[in-house]
């Protein structure tokens, strides 16, 4: 009986704590902190958009598909790596090392990369053939970068050294000299190459 | 090159948590002993009805424990039922019945595991008032259960071992609340969003469009890793570039998901009035951590070789040491958030993430399960080395009796029984076995296999993270690994803190020149060598029908 009034007594004890904590953490620690994060880092907070001619485009973080309709690649943008880019779903393909589509996928996009940019398959770096995590990877190595600026500078009748110079400054070295990876991101490259190009 | 630069992100980390070490387990040692409340600490007390100096028994404890978390579990089930009646629910129906029941025992259970895709599944009301409550007070029963057990092996003919609302407060108000917070304002700096804005679909670059999702990203972020849960605001989890925009929040969210995990062992030396037993465990975690990050980042460098150079699944700006450490991280703590796709991992570096889980997360584990798991094996380490060299059984001044190791032994025991029970139904039944080769798995053969062993591996663990082409959400996966949580979080939590009385009830043996030291290099190697063993004889064969049959043909 006594264990049974204790357990009673324990479940109201419960009950409170629960939507205390649920008012403290689950409400109060969201709402002030996104107040304060509006108020103080709108831009972060808000997904650093970047925008063209006053309309936003996307932004800085999500990577885009240059692609069209059915999905070949547009010769006058620099690619992303292969993916549909859509922001409402995010993930990777998850398949594994055995996997004989994931190998089928990978030589099939080895030789359409390979055409589009002439060069030999063996020259195709691996961030050109592989989906990432997220669905949504911004960034493509630099080494891709450089090899897909021929190809632009002709679609575009640009020269091929001032489209070069925009990878160039668009490569972004690893944080503070060791973290991470080098990066190009496609969208920023992207925007700058189609201002050079007005 | 690559391989100096993976050596430098780990380092970094190392040095902050070993500026960190001291400090904050002092701190809290301090927060768990102390006998003085803050006011509004004081404030929760009277609203609850606690009297904050009455201690309970272990037993009672032990109710407490369960009572609280079976109303999580309720609270949060009825949460995701009631989707469509809350606010900011960006007008996405209530989650189904099987579903919601497994997503409420993964979030209480500090799991996380993830049977649904989050963008098209959970509205900001129950990520916020759900979902991440619920990543704050599972990792806050962790500590609590910790601190008895380590009030346990402290005390001297006790019959209480503290009071749990009074530690579920104060893990909430003296660490996981203000550590969320601090973690939340670094994170925001480092892009991470914060925001109730819902998808906004904009023209892209390219003309056509993009749906750009929003959310209280950062507030929820921070207590996912600081709390070792683990569950992604949204499907591609710490890979999302709007959870983990660079690589730079990528190493802060390593040293969320270890800074407490690192520090407890400090908080068990200084209550002990021992250190040097705290360090040993350290000794322990540290080199079981170091030895497999290394194994993980080696297996998927020489993977490299092969025609995805190792890139399928892993973000640019990561690469592969960049995953590695986050992976590793994720999978020795009991975190189970990714930067990468472990299912796409090589077969060796996959199987590492599996490993590290099997090994029972305990170098260094998850906030809380993490130290009382690794004093567990300190307990069966010090039986075993008591009957190698003849000596009666102890441990830190306390006798290892029959009782202890017997609680020491179902504790060890628990999870590999879920584990093997769980991967061998799912293929023994004839119908569930249909069901998981044509609908779960998404590889084939041996990885296939894999991903059905990932998935109760993690689930028994609570560690959350999975070989995510698994599609969880069947009733067979929902209910079967609904209950391995349950049972892999909850009756290691019964043997805990029923040794934790026993121990306290105890005085303290006396320490003689026959009593064998546990703070000594063998004894740290005794305590990693059982640990390994433990798993490896455990899991050898389960582990050859799977990534080792993959990786070697």
């Amino acid at each position: 009986m006594t264990m049974f009034r204790s357990t009673a007594r324990q479940f109201a004890v419960a009950a409170k704590a629960l939507a205390l904590f649920t008012l403290l953490l689950g409400i109060a620690y969201p709402l002030l902190a996104t107040a304060a994060a509006q108020t103080a880092a709108g831009h972060l907070a808000n997904g650093s958009p970047v925008s063209a001619g006053g309309n936003i485009t996307g932004s800085a973080l999500l990577g885009q598909s240059f692609t069209d309709d059915s999905g070949a690649a547009l010769p006058q943008w620099f690619q992303s790596r292969p993916g549909t880019y859509d922001g409402a779903v995010s993930g990777g393909s998850n398949l594994g090392p055995s996997s004989t589509e994931l190998a089928e996928a990978l030589e099939e996009r080895r030789q359409a990369v390979a055409g589009l940019e002439s060069v030999p398959a063996a020259d195709v770096p691996a961030d050109a053939l592989t989906a990432s995590a997220s669905g949504l990877d911004p960034h493509i190595s630099p080494e891709y970068a450089y090899l897909q600026a021929a190809r632009v500078a002709q679609a575009r009748e640009l020269p091929e050294p001032a489209v070069r110079a925009l990878v160039d400054t668009a490569v972004q070295g690893r944080i503070a000299g060791f973290m991470g990876e080098p990066t190009v991101n496609v969208l920023e490259l992207n925007m700058a190459l189609r201002e050079l190009d007005n | 090159m690559a391989g100096w630069l993976a050596v430098g992100q780990f380092l970094a980390v190392a040095l902050v948590l070993a500026l960190t070490h001291r400090p904050l387990g002092d701190y809290l040692a301090h927060a768990y002993s102390s006998k003085k409340d803050l006011a509004p600490e004081r404030g929760v007390y009277r609203m609850l009805g606690v009297a904050p100096r009455s201690e309970q028994t272990w037993q009672s404890y032990l109710r407490s424990v369960l009572v609280f978390s079976a109303l999580g579990v309720l609270a949060l089930y009825l949460l995701q039922r009631l989707q469509p009646l809350l606010p900011a629910s960006l007008g996405l129906p209530a989650v189904p019945e099987g579903l919601a029941f497994n997503t409420a025992v993964s979030f209480v259970t500090n799991t996380n595991w993830q049977s649904y895709s989050p963008e098209a599944t959970m509205g900001y009301a129950v990520q916020a008032a759900g979902l991440a409550v619920q990543n704050f007070l599972s990792a806050a029963v962790g500590l609590c259960v910790a601190m008895t057990l380590v009030r346990g092996f402290a005390g001297r003919g006790a019959q209480t071992i503290g009071n749990f609302w009074v530690d579920l407060t104060r893990s909430v108000t003296r660490v996981l609340l203000p550590g969320a917070a601090l973690g939340a304002l670094v994170l925001l700096l480092g892009g991470v969003i914060q925001n109730f804005n819902g998808f906004t679909d904009v023209g892209t670059l390219a003309g056509g469009t993009q749906s750009i999702p929003g959310g209280p990203v950062a507030t929820q972020e921070a207590i996912k890793l600081l709390g070792t849960n683990g569950g992604g605001f949204f499907n591609a989890n710490s890979a999302h570039p709007f959870e983990n925009p660079n690589a730079f929040t990528s190493l802060v969210s390593v040293l969320l998901m270890l800074i407490i995990p690192f520090s407890l062992p400090r908080t068990f030396g200084t209550m002990l009035g021992d250190r040097r037993q705290g360090y040993a465990i350290l000794a322990a975690m540290a080199g079981i951590f170091i030895v497999s990050l290394a194994a993980m980042t080696a297996f998927e460098f020489a993977a490299a070789d092969g025609p995805a150079g190792s890139m399928e699944g892993k973000e640019t700006r990561f690469g592969i040491a960049g995953s590695t450490l986050f992976g590793s991280t994720s999978t020795l703590t009991s975190t189970g958030a990714v930067n990468s796709m472990h299912d796409s991992f090589g077969a060796l570096g996959g199987m590492m993430a599996m490993l590290n889980i099997m090994l029972g997360e305990i170098a260094p584990g998850g906030v809380g399960s993490g130290l009382y798991g690794m004093l567990v094996l300190a307990v069966v380490a010090a039986f075993v080395s008591g009957l190698l060299v003849g000596r009666s059984p102890e441990y830190v001044g306390k006798k290892i009796g029959p009782q202890e190791i017997k609680l020491a032994c179902l504790y060890v025991l628990t999870m590999p029984a879920l584990v093997l029970a769980g991967t061998s139904l799912s293929f023994a039944l004839p119908g569930i076995r249909t069901d998981i080769e044509e609908t779960s798995m998404l590889n084939e053969g041996q990885h296939g296999f894999s991903e059905v062993l990932y998935a109760f591996t993690s689930a028994a663990n609570n560690n959350g993270s999975a070989f995510a082409g698994l599609s969880a959400n069947t009733p067979w996966l929902n209910t079967a690994l609904a209950l391995a949580m349950l049972l892999g979080r909850f009756l290691p939590i019964i043997f805990v803190l029923a040794l934790a009385g026993t121990l306290a009830a105890q005085g303290r043996v006396p320490v003689t020149a026959g009593t064998l030291p546990t703070h000594r290099p063998q004894s740290v190697l005794m305590l990693s060598g059982v640990t390994v063993l433990v798993t490896a004889l455990t899991f050898f064969p389960v582990l050859a029908l799977g990534p080792l049959a993959e990786g070697l043909i």
